[in-house]
């Protein structure tokens, strides 16, 4: 059996026992009713205890959702998604009855975080351990289904002015800033699958770096996925003040799952004069069984602003889950000399597909933006990077480069790269490098000849093609992201 | 330490070799010469587990070990080592990340103990070191970029770290200058021992003046036509293959 599919087998046969370990604990889920309709958007809003202007804005975007058609532009193929058929509201009640410490958590679920290199602390607050989020250098808000239950290390952040909570609780306790700048980014009728999430969604980060500040840890959200039949729908907005400086994480891992899932996120960055915005995901949601069954939906929509002058967002991805992936975090270059970068490893096995990219919008002078996309296919996966660079009239001096290489594992996977580029400014020099190649036989063997398992080999290869990404992500983040992207790639060999 | 009894392997179904008998001695250091197209890489691939070379029979015992039955990396983690005519590049992955990975293999198979980063980097400094490599050349991905001399000699880096006890030398003379063959060929005497046993494949005579065999084999059409001490290669260089025939003479 595969790692991957062990790893979902483990979380199954855990949460399935379900009070033995306590892993999806006895939290009663406070449930909406199936469906969706304008009862269902005031259900959640007052159950938030959100102010008018967001009920307004959340049926505004209800509204306009209804008007629209799912986009079919992507290289994506999946049955027909019955939005009536979820439930969009699942809360904690309480947060009693779970493990008291890892000692009680499943030795296998730890065996699996162990795996992954994921740090102790780390295994005891993704396994729901009570207290355990007393931990160093990395603060966790650890989104529970929909509602987040644990945020940490916010005195030491406050200190500093530094605001890293729920988004739940910045609307009620920061609504000035969340007014501001909530669907700036990403306006509420801006895509099928973003207009939904402003309808209906229930939870998410939000964090505000005030000016000159420079963030003292990495910020990190677990997200995860744990009551069935729930959709998840996060709403992140993180804003860095002038010249502030701020590098958040964002990882996942999901139980497994008969029915999809959809998943359909936005995150809104904006970065104020000389601010940076460092973001890095790696998403290992349940991808399905080797016979293509289950998986998530990752519908998400990611897009950061830079406004500010000499502002940079760098958005640094390692796509290894979901059974499909529809993903193009992008970068709005506005302020003059602004920068953006994208740099993603996608890795697609059995029958996964992924249609990710970027998008660039040269708007400033001197804006600059760097794309570096790794895709990865093995099995019967298809894999697609979809990539729009957009230099605007008064973009004058702006540069892009582009490289986008696929590797492919086996004969049945396909790769494919589309880039559009639009430039409207002739000073503008714009870049475009693409190769695709396949493991050789001879690196294989080679490697074989060395010692190494063909597994190991493949992993060893793929990891090497993957480095320019790979090295971009924080320390934290790097060592779990090899060893993920060599679990999703066993059994793609022979 | 290695015997080869009446080898008979096919390639893309056409036979290849058709009947090889080797014994090689602990200590032992064969060198096997012959033209082109006589199957001295084949043997060497069939020694060494390669994809798509095909046994159809015959028998080769390594160390009381049915050789043949294992995998290529069972085969490497036992003690056989190939050192590539034409050295593989592996974009992305850095030389110490590889033989860290190759070594720590080996050694769990062999029921030792993984090295730490920090051992590992001692041993390797070490021995790239008496390889004349310098540290740039250990962390620069494997082969990406190297000459021809810095792969055969990163080859021979390899061999140096894994501390086989049969290692197959595939033409490691080819596309060497003199002073890269000098640097390449004391890499390999300064690994001769009484325990470690070479196969040493190759055209000319010249890499055995530096690598200097006990025992000289001629192979030609897929057969030992014949051997000799060192002094065959000699003759060899002086004549030419000629008097063994020609491909349809086989």
């Amino acid at each position: 059996m595969a790692a991957t599919e062990q790893t979902v087998e483990q979380v199954r046969a855990v949460t399935e026992q379900k009070y033995k370990y306590g892993f999806t604990t006895e939290i009663e889920s406070d449930l909406a009713p199936k469906g969706l309709n304008e009862d269902i958007v005031r259900f959640i809003s007052a159950k938030k205890g959100e102010p008018e202007w967001l009920l307004e804005w959340r049926l505004q975007a209800y509204r306009h959702w209804l008007t629209m058609e799912e986009p079919t532009w992507a290289m994506v193929d999946f049955p027909k998604i019955d939005y009536q058929d979820s439930h969009y509201y699942a809360a904690p009640k309480a947060a009693k009855d779970k493990p008291k410490s890892l000692d009680e958590v499943d030795p296998e679920l730890l065996a699996t975080y162990e795996k992954l290199g994921i740090p102790l602390k780390e295994q005891a607050i993704l396994a729901g351990v009570e207290g355990a989020g007393d931990m160093p250098a990395v603060a966790v808000d650890a989104v529970f289904d929909s509602v987040s239950v644990a945020t940490t290390f916010k005195k030491k952040l406050e200190e500093k002015g530094i605001i890293f909570c729920s988004i739940s609780e910045a609307i009620r306790e920061h609504p000035e800033l969340v007014r501001k700048y909530l669907g700036s980014v990403v306006p509420y009728s801006d895509n099928y699958y973003a207009t939904l999430n402003c309808a209906v969604f229930t939870d998410g980060s939000f964090v505000y770096i005030p000016k000159g500040v420079r963030c003292p840890m990495e910020l990190s959200t677990y997200f995860r996925i744990n009551a069935s039949n729930t959709g998840q729908f996060e709403r992140t907005l993180i804003i860095a003040d002038e010249g502030s400086y701020v590098s958040y994480l964002e990882g996942c891992t999901a139980p497994m799952r008969d029915e999809n899932q959809l998943h359909a996120a936005v995150v809104e960055l904006v970065a104020l004069d000389d601010a940076t915005i460092k973001y890095s995901t790696v998403q290992n949601w349940y991808p399905g069984d080797e016979n293509g069954k289950g998986g998530i939906y990752n519908f998400v929509t990611k897009r950061g602003a830079c406004r500010g002058r000499n502002s940079k967002i760098s958005w640094t991805q390692v796509e290894t889950g979901s059974a499909i992936t529809w993903k193009y975090p992008s970068c709005i270059l506005q302020g003059d000399n602004s920068v953006g970068e994208f740099y993603s490893v996608a890795i697609t096995n059995n029958y996964q597909q992924a249609d990710t990219g970027t998008k660039m919008i040269h708007i400033g002078k001197n804006t600059r933006s760097t794309i570096v996309a790794k895709g990865i296919s093995a099995g019967k996966a298809q894999s697609t990077y979809r990539g729009l660079v957009r230099i605007l009239p008064k973009a004058e001096g702006a540069r892009n480069y582009t490289q986008c290489d696929s590797l492919l594992i086996g004969d049945k996977c396909g790769a494919h790269t589309v880039p559009y580029i639009e430039s409207r400014n002739r000073t503008a020099r714009v870049e475009h490098e693409a190769t695709t190649a396949k493991i050789s036989e001879d690196q294989l063997f080679y490697c074989r000849a060395r010692g190494l398992s063909e597994e190991d080999a493949v992993g060893l290869i793929v990891n090497g093609f993957c480095r320019e990404v790979l090295k971009e992500l924080p320390m934290e983040f790097a060592v779990e992201a090899q060893k993920l992207v060599a679990i999703s790639l066993e059994g793609s060999v022979g | 330490m290695l015997e080869i009894k009446n080898l008979h392997a096919t390639v893309d179904g056409k036979e290849i070799l058709k009947g090889i008998n080797l014994t090689i001695n602990p200590g032992e250091v064969h060198a096997i010469m012959g033209p082109n197209g006589s199957g001295k890489s084949t043997l060497s691939y069939v020694l060494s587990g390669r994809d798509g070379y095909e046994v159809t029979e015959g028998s080769v015992t390594f160390q009381g070990k049915d050789l043949l039955a294992m995998e290529a990396e069972e085969r490497a983690a036992e003690g056989v080592f190939l050192a590539f005519q034409y050295p593989v590049e592996i974009p992305g992955v850095s030389n110490t990340t590889f033989l860290k990975t190759a070594l720590n293999a080996v050694r769990k198979h062999k029921g030792l103990p993984e090295l730490d980063a920090m051992q590992f980097l001692k041993l390797i400094r070490a021995k790239a070191k008496a390889l004349n490599m310098n540290d740039d050349m250990i962390k620069r991905a494997v082969n990406v970029g190297f000459s021809g001399g810095e792969k055969k000699r990163n080859d021979i880096l390899q061999m140096a770290m894994l501390e086989p006890s049969f290692a197959i030398l595939d033409e490691t003379d080819s596309g060497l200058d003199i002073d890269a063959l000098k640097l390449v060929a004391d890499g390999v005497n300064s690994l001769r021992s009484a325990e470690r046993s070479m196969l040493v494949i190759t055209h000319y005579q010249r890499l055995l003046s530096y690598i200097v065999p006990d025992h000289v084999h001629v192979l030609a059409y897929g057969k030992i036509v014949r051997s000799g001490g060192k002094e065959l290669a000699l003759e060899l260089e002086a004549k030419g293959y000629a008097e063994f025939g020609s491909p349809e003479a086989a």
